[in-house]
């Protein structure tokens, strides 16, 4: 299962934990995962319109961006992080 | 310039002379500002006088009026644009608010915010008619600093604007329901920010504050645009992201990017600030009122005014050590100055601060304030300078406090592989202690400052840099040379850094590498020129085509001996047969065999990189202040920074310095001055200060290259992260010299008179 980091001002959520073990092969199965473990998660994380992370939020995995597609495959033993995107071009 | 690394390439790190380097130097090459078209028409933008104001009306008649022009265009002949975030390159945007800011709706937000724009025979008819456009406003109090915004009875810029963004500059949230001119928080916390403090023996809180700086690229904005009777639209300009202001252009025009050709220009500089567009709106919406093309220029005080300098901003930040040095406690409140729509680059100034150290409890409190200001963009390292001076400095006392060398402090604590950064992600492999050590055991660090009021300042820095994708095609010639197309905007080398790794894959001279950059019809997406990102993303697609370019060519060699490919091996640019020793084939020579074996061979890649792989570096600087006028002069400055594998030496050690001298400006000299009215009142470069050669020593450089293992010839992002520690290092060589510790940049000359008399005790 991978280590979800959860995202510093979401942590009331997870009842004030800074990870969780969450299981699932891809973000959007972590990610609803998550959400089913501590309700809330989706809305803040997932843009339903575009069906994709939010705009603004970049997926990490294991140190690496992968930005925000929903398919991304996710490991067995993986570290997953949202994290804001690295803002300040524009408009 | 030292250097240390292991050497294994024949191309890569040797110097060649860039492909683009005669034109440069001899005027011929284009920029956007020399593009002419038959029956073009000349456009001026109108631009508000008021930092803050409702547009009640606005009167083109008499404009309209006037022998020799041709259109007017305002905010309200653009489509409404969506109301929602989307991605946009090394970023995301609301289009709706990059639609006002190009030509403002309802409201003006700045002085200088375009209001209106003309097509004329000439710029000077353009010019006179501007004069004749009658805007009624209805004059607003301008709300110009960022802790003033945020109070609950501060006027609101945004009325509609509540608090509601928490995590993500974007995230929903929970709406309070609060109205409020705070568009955003980013929060970024680890460990046990309380425990962590109370481990420390000494603790340092100090507060900061840093003016408005603009990139000061010499090339002023420019855009040509035809909007064809075929309903096609191409835009000619300075960009560093054709595809990305494609992509804006469509949505602000409401048009589908397939109607849209951007053809990149040469560029004169950028640095964040060419990332958004601003002219090509107006330019576009005058060449369809007209069907002539139409080009605008900005002047300098249009690009101070009305393009996207780095935010201003106050933070305070406090740090806790033990005794023997460790630190056990990093907080930081940053309020930073977006401008007139949401969206400062606080959430990277966040994730950039402390990040050069180990540092188990970290807390970092961002705020995004709206500020009738231009709307700030992207500058170098967006974000972390500002950030990394106030913590830089604190080091600095958190050094002397504990009675140790800052540079012992720092590689006490130095960040290394697997460490966590403040938003819990761990380090990659990186050089940052090697920076350091690189550091002390060099001559400048063990040498003597020589003097009376010199001192020596050091300070550290962090840039995450970007991946973003990339696209390249080659085409082989029968003379074995390489044309390569690329799409990204070359702002600092990068044409001949792509070419080089051509070269070397292919095993031919860079001078065979004929490198060209593509408007958006011609080859495939390319990311911005941004984040430190289009040497390593386009060294990516380089070796993507060049695999299979020689994977083809090996077809070839096979054809011509008879032979399966399973038999042809590739080295150092020779093709040859693996069971017959005598067949051999240069790759020029092969290339002249390819008529005869199957035609020309030409390829295309695209990639979409990950692992861009994070920079490190440390700074060193003497200064020398003259206590009764306050100047102070840089005597020695060295940069040692991890720059991965260098592609071009002579282009790494430039962006290592470029960055170094810009950081001296927003150090020492550089700052919008706002009167009461939110008036720029130095926007020319006689009265914003940038550093000049006669400034500036020899800026020395320590090359680490640590190579990005995530990169097939292990590049990593060199650009940016130079502007990083310049000023919290000259701060800390300033209290060093004279013994005031500078807290608000700029630190100008009359402010270290200050300081120099408060602490003597004389007004």
């Amino acid at each position: 299962m991978a280590t979800v980091w959860i995202p510093s001002p979401y942590r009331d959520l997870a009842g004030g934990e800074q990870t969780a073990v969450v299981a699932g092969a891809s973000v959007r199965q972590v990610t609803r995962n998550l959400d089913t473990a501590f309700p809330g998660f989706w809305e803040r994380l997932v843009d339903e319109e575009t069906d994709r992370i939010r705009a603004g939020i970049s997926v990490v995995i294991n140190g690496i961006v992968v930005g925000t597609a929903l398919h991304e495959p996710v490991g067995e033993n993986d570290e997953v992080h949202y994290l804001p995107a690295i803002g300040g071009g524009q408009p | 310039m030292t250097t240390v690394g292991d050497k294994k390439y024949k191309i890569i790190g040797t110097r060649p002379i860039r492909h683009d380097g005669a034109d440069k130097v001899t005027g011929r090459a284009v920029y956007g500002i020399d593009y002419h078209m038959t029956g073009m028409l000349w456009g001026k933008i109108l631009r508000s006088p008021h930092a803050h104001a409702n547009i009640r009306g606005i009167d083109a008649r008499k404009a309209l009026a006037l022998p020799g022009v041709h259109a007017v265009v305002t905010g309200q002949d653009l489509p409404v644009a969506a109301d929602r975030e989307v991605e946009a390159g090394e970023t995301s945007l609301n289009y709706m608010h990059l639609s006002d800011n190009v030509l403002a709706g309802k409201k003006v937000l700045y002085k200088g915010h375009a209001v209106a724009a003309v097509a004329a025979d000439s710029a000077h008819i353009a010019e006179e008619a501007l004069a004749l456009i009658e805007v009624d406003y209805e004059v607003l109090t301008p709300v110009l600093d960022g802790r003033e915004a945020m109070k609950a009875d501060s006027t609101l810029i945004h009325p509609e604007q509540t608090i509601k963004a928490l995590a993500f500059r974007f995230d929903p949230g929970t709406d309070t329901g609060v109205k409020s001119n705070i568009a955003g928080r980013s929060v970024l916390k680890l460990g046990d920010i309380d425990a962590g403090f109370k481990e420390a023996d000494v603790v340092v809180e100090r507060e900061f504050s840093t003016s408005w700086v603009h990139q000061g690229y010499i090339e002023a904005q420019n855009a040509t645009a035809l909007w064809s009777s075929d309903g096609t639209l191409t835009v000619w300009n300075s960009s560093q992201g054709t595809f990305n202001q494609r992509q804006l252009l469509a949505e602000i025009l409401k048009q589908p990017v397939s109607m849209i050709k951007m053809v990149p220009q040469e560029i004169g500089g950028g640095f964040g600030g060419k990332i958004p567009v601003y002219l090509e709106v107006p330019a576009a919406m005058l060449s369809k009122k007209t069907g002539r093309p139409v080009k605008i220029n900005m002047t300098r005080t249009e690009v101070f005014e009305g393009t996207g300098p780095a935010s201003g901003t106050e933070s305070r930040v406090k740090m806790g050590a033990t005794k023997d040095g460790k630190i056990t406690a990093a907080y930081a409140e940053l309020v930073y100055e977006a401008g007139a729509f949401p969206g400062s680059a606080v959430g990277a100034g966040a994730q950039g601060m402390f990040t050069s150290y180990k540092i188990d409890n970290v807390l970092i409190d961002g705020y995004d304030v709206v500020v009738n200001k231009p709307k700030s963009a992207a500058y170098r390292s967006p974000g972390t300078p500002q950030a990394c001076f106030a913590s830089e400095s604190v080091m600095d006392e958190l050094a002397e406090q504990l009675g140790m060398d800052p540079l012992e402090l720092r590689i006490k604590n130095a960040a290394g592989e697997g460490d966590r950064r403040a938003d819990g992600v761990q380090h990659p492999s990186m050089g940052n202690l090697e920076c350091m050590e690189r550091l002390m055991a060099s001559d400048h660090y063990k040498s003597d400052l020589g003097g009376p009021n010199r001192g020596r300042g050091v300070a550290s820095g962090y840039w995450g840099n970007a991946g973003m994708p990339a696209s390249c095609s080659i085409s082989i010639n029968p003379d074995g040379t390489v044309g390569l197309a690329e799409g990204s905007p070359d702002i600092g080398g990068s044409r001949v850094a792509i070419a080089m790794m051509a070269a070397e894959a292919l095993g031919i001279a860079a001078e065979d590498v004929h490198p060209s950059i593509k408007d958006t019809d011609s080859i495939g997406y390319n990311g911005l020129t941004a984040g430190s990102s289009t040497t390593l993303r386009n060294g990516w697609a380089v070796f993507e085509v060049t695999n299979q370019a020689i994977a083809l060519m090996t077809t070839r060699a096979a054809r011509l001996w008879e032979t399966e490919p399973d038999n042809v091996g590739f080295a150092d640019g020779v093709f040859f047969s693996k069971a017959e020793k005598e067949l051999k084939l240069t790759f020029k020579q092969l290339a002249g065999k390819l008529m005869e074996t199957g035609g020309p061979i030409s390829v295309a890649a695209s990639v979409a990189p990950r692992g861009a792989g994070p920079s490190f570096t440390t700074h060193l600087v003497d200064v020398e202040v003259d206590p009764e006028t306050g100047k102070v002069d840089i005597l020695r400055y060295t940069a040692a920074q991890d720059v991965g594998t260098m592609i071009h030496p002579s282009y790494v050690e430039g962006q290592v310095q470029g960055g170094v001298a810009q950081g001296i400006g927003w150090a020492l000299n550089e700052e919008y001055f706002f009167d009461d009215k939110g008036r720029m009142l130095n926007s020319s470069y006689l009265d914003y200060r940038v550093p000049t050669m006669l400034d500036l020593p020899a800026l020395e450089t320590i090359l680490v290259e640590h190579a990005n293992p995530d990169h097939p010839f292990g590049v990593r992002g060199v650009a940016e992260i130079s502007v990083v520690p310049p000023m919290g290092a000259i701060s800390n060589a300033i209290y060093n010299a004279v013994g005031v510790r500078m807290r608000n940049l700029p630190m100008a000359p009359h402010k270290i008179v200050k300081a120099l008399s408060e602490k003597n005790g004389s007004k």
